[in-house]
């Protein structure tokens, strides 16, 4: 019978079956970060169990830690009790832990696959709901709780449920400054936050086959705000040609040998899914959110939407509140209005390539004064190949300075936060109430519009930048 | 745990949907949180409860155990305060039309019922505590049914959850009663999957 990518990944994991229709799924990479896992550790030593196998646990820092100052004393900051408490976990277990300041260290979904330990046809899991990203890697990679964190630990499976099948087709070229950030936006703007729910969805198409493993990372992280358990992209020689030379990644004969392997874990051309959804890339345009969810999204160059234009009495509420708390009149044109502040980084859009958008469209120019800028990238990876490109350099030129990875601003709990009724452009994966900070206005937007916003002041594309001369 | 089998208890009207566990628990509170499954009740919904009007702080819901919910409750990060937030709160049964998956995957281990009504159903629900702002509502998870005055609706609950929260389970107990099986995987499981201690490639 043919079967998707996750089906078979799924089936190579199943331990068990329990009466419930549950599988025992085994799960071959648990990765952790200090923000939400300090009470799984404390259970653990409570019920006297143990990490049944440290050797597929990978710890890092990157939620509460600064990515300003990373050489300042943590004890007494908002990071110092996660930070302290991390370590001494990690150590006790005998889990590999890269800390603040260590080379390999990054946003736990960008070091996943920089390090070459997602690979295709294993199963992921973190307690983080982005741990969707993974899943370009063609891994069956989603986010856990705690309680599942300590269950993990403890037995290194998880009883799940089967996930429904959806796929989601792409086909045609994107447009000139239209990234896969538009095509996540566009495709929840869709189906809506919960349009993906009790499904993994598989991105097929050629837009997707022409998409780096950058731009599939940032389209499977997405998949949580489409309400998705997973989101999927089959591995195929962009995925192995990604994968070569890196360091959890065998080279040589052994390499052939896992290309082969890992080659088997694609989708079976008339393989049946649950749901179908279809984009067409050429249709698209630069998207930007205007409300409190990320299905509130629109093109960038049109303008807000009127509450009376959503039939669904919920909806037509729920973009009420959304406007009295993004302070917006119905009817303003996306593109005029200004930011306070631009945030770029996030396991949304931390990647190099990310990096090397914002700076084309920097270069020559800077960025618009009294405008908060932060920019942060998604490992040290990264921030190191961002300098080895003279980046940082580009960005220093515009008046911005490359900061140490981590979360910051995306979740705003290390201490950068902004100000009460900020308004900002994040390339981000929230425009949740509070999301950056309490009373702050978050559009979600890509690299190209976060870069173009952070120069006119205002939310705009790279190409209302060349208009302007 | 606490089993739960039946629970009667005040009932709380949250007309909004899309409750994202950022709302449940802002995630500034995060930092000064203990680093317990206890003493979160006053984050839940902390930046909504500063308005005097929000639901939660009219007297006639005070000790409510019940949350009345629009769609999709508990979507976004999979931060488990949230759960812990409801369950400090007091709150044993959220009812709504459909739940964030890992919010709902959540639940069960804290003994929180996340049962899903028709929004119909809910709607009707929502009326009738509104008229009547501290009226009790009944739920048997035997009948997987709510009981409010005369009126008796299902909800839907999946089996596994319901065994747990009934029976106050241990989860990772009843895998480990497996271990053997889960050694037998491992001894099939191909060698070269990657292992994060062994950098012996670079």
């Amino acid at each position: 019978m043919p079967k998707t990518a996750a089906d078979k990944i799924w089936d190579a994991h199943v331990v068990r079956t329990d009466d419930a229709d549950r599988d025992l799924l085994y799960i071959d990479l648990h990765l952790l970060h200090e923000a939400n896992t300090p009470v799984a550790f404390d259970n653990l030593r409570a019920k006297r169990r143990t990490v049944r196998r440290p050797e597929l646990t990978l710890g890092t820092e990157d939620h509460v830690t600064p990515t300003i100052d990373t050489a300042q004393d943590l004890t007494g900051t908002v990071a110092g009790p996660f930070v302290a408490s991390m370590r001494r976990n990690c150590a006790e277990f005998g889990i590999e832990l890269y800390e603040l300041g260590h080379a390999s260290r990054g946003i736990v979904h960008v070091i996943g696959p920089e390090l070459g330990l997602s690979q295709p046809g294993s199963t992921i899991v973190c307690c983080d709901s982005h741990t969707t990203t993974h899943g370009a890697m063609g891994a069956l990679a989603f986010g856990i709780g705690t309680s599942q964190v300590e269950h993990v630990l403890a037995t290194q499976t998880l009883p799940m449920t089967r996930m429904k099948n959806m796929r989601v087709t792409v086909e045609g070229e994107l447009p000139a400054g239209v990234s896969a950030k538009d095509v996540a936006l566009a495709l929840i703007e869709k189906i809506g936050t919960a349009g993906g729910q009790g499904h993994v969805i598989e991105y097929q198409g050629s837009t997707i086959r022409a998409m780096s493993m950058e731009q599939r990372m940032t389209l499977c992280n997405m998949s949580i705000e489409a309400g998705a358990r997973a989101g999927l992209v089959s591995p195929d020689e962009v995925t192995f040609a990604y994968l070569a030379g890196r360091r959890h990644v065998p080279t040589g004969e052994a390499f052939n040998a896992e290309k082969e392997h890992w080659a088997q874990f694609v989708s079976d051309p008339d393989a049946v899914f649950d749901r179908e959804v279809r984009l067409d890339a050429g249709a698209l345009s630069p998207r930007v959110t205007w409300g409190t969810n990320p299905g509130q999204t629109v093109p960038l160059n049109s303008v807000v939407p009127t509450p009376d234009s959503f039939t669904d009495p919920i909806e037509r509420a729920a973009a009420e509140r959304a406007l009295a708390y993004m302070a917006l009149e119905p009817g303003t044109a996306m593109g005029s209005i200004p930011v306070d502040a631009v945030f770029i980084g996030s396991c949304t859009n931390g990647r190099i390539e990310d990096l090397r958008q914002v700076a084309e469209i920097w270069r020559g120019r800077t960025v618009a004064s009294g405008l908060q800028v932060h920019l942060s990238p998604g490992s040290e990876a990264v921030r190191r190949q961002a300098i080895d490109e003279g980046l940082d350099k580009v960005f220093a030129a515009a008046g911005v300075p490359l900061h140490a990875p981590g979360c910051s601003m995306c979740v705003a709990i290390n201490g950068e936060v902004l100000a009460p009724g900020m308004r900002t452009a994040s390339t981000n994966n929230r425009n949740f109430e509070g999301r950056q900070g309490p009373g702050v206005r978050t559009h979600v937007v890509s690299p190209a519009v976060a870069a173009a916003t952070a120069v006119a002041g205002r939310l705009a594309a790279p190409c209302d930048l060349q208009l302007e001369g | 745990m606490t089993p739960l089998i039946t629970h009667t208890g005040i009932a709380v009207p949250l007309r909004r949907d899309n409750v994202d566990t950022d709302q449940l628990y802002p995630a500034q509170r995060i930092l000064n949180a203990p680093q317990t499954r206890t003493g979160h009740a006053d984050a839940l919904m902390a930046d909504w409860r500063e308005d005097p009007d929000f639901v939660l702080n009219k007297p006639a819901y005070d000790g409510a155990s019940v949350l009345v919910a629009g769609r999709d409750f508990g979507t976004g990060s999979s931060r488990e305060w949230a759960v812990w937030a409801l369950a400090d709160y007091g709150f044993r049964v959220v009812l709504a039309p459909r739940f964030g998956d890992i919010f709902r995957g959540n639940t069960a281990e804290n003994g929180l019922v996340a049962g899903e009504m028709s929004e119909a159903d809910i709607e009707e629900l929502w009326v009738w505590l509104e008229d009547a702002p501290g009226s009790r509502i009944e739920v048997d998870l035997e009948r997987r049914t709510v009981r409010c005055g005369e009126s008796r609706y299902d909800f839907g609950y999946p089996e596994h959850f319901r065994q747990r929260v009934m029976r106050g389970l241990d989860e990772i107990a009843l895998t480990l009663e497996h271990a053997a099986e889960i050694k037998d995987f491992e001894a099939r499981r191909r060698v070269t999957m990657p292992r994060v201690t062994d950098r012996a490639a670079r």
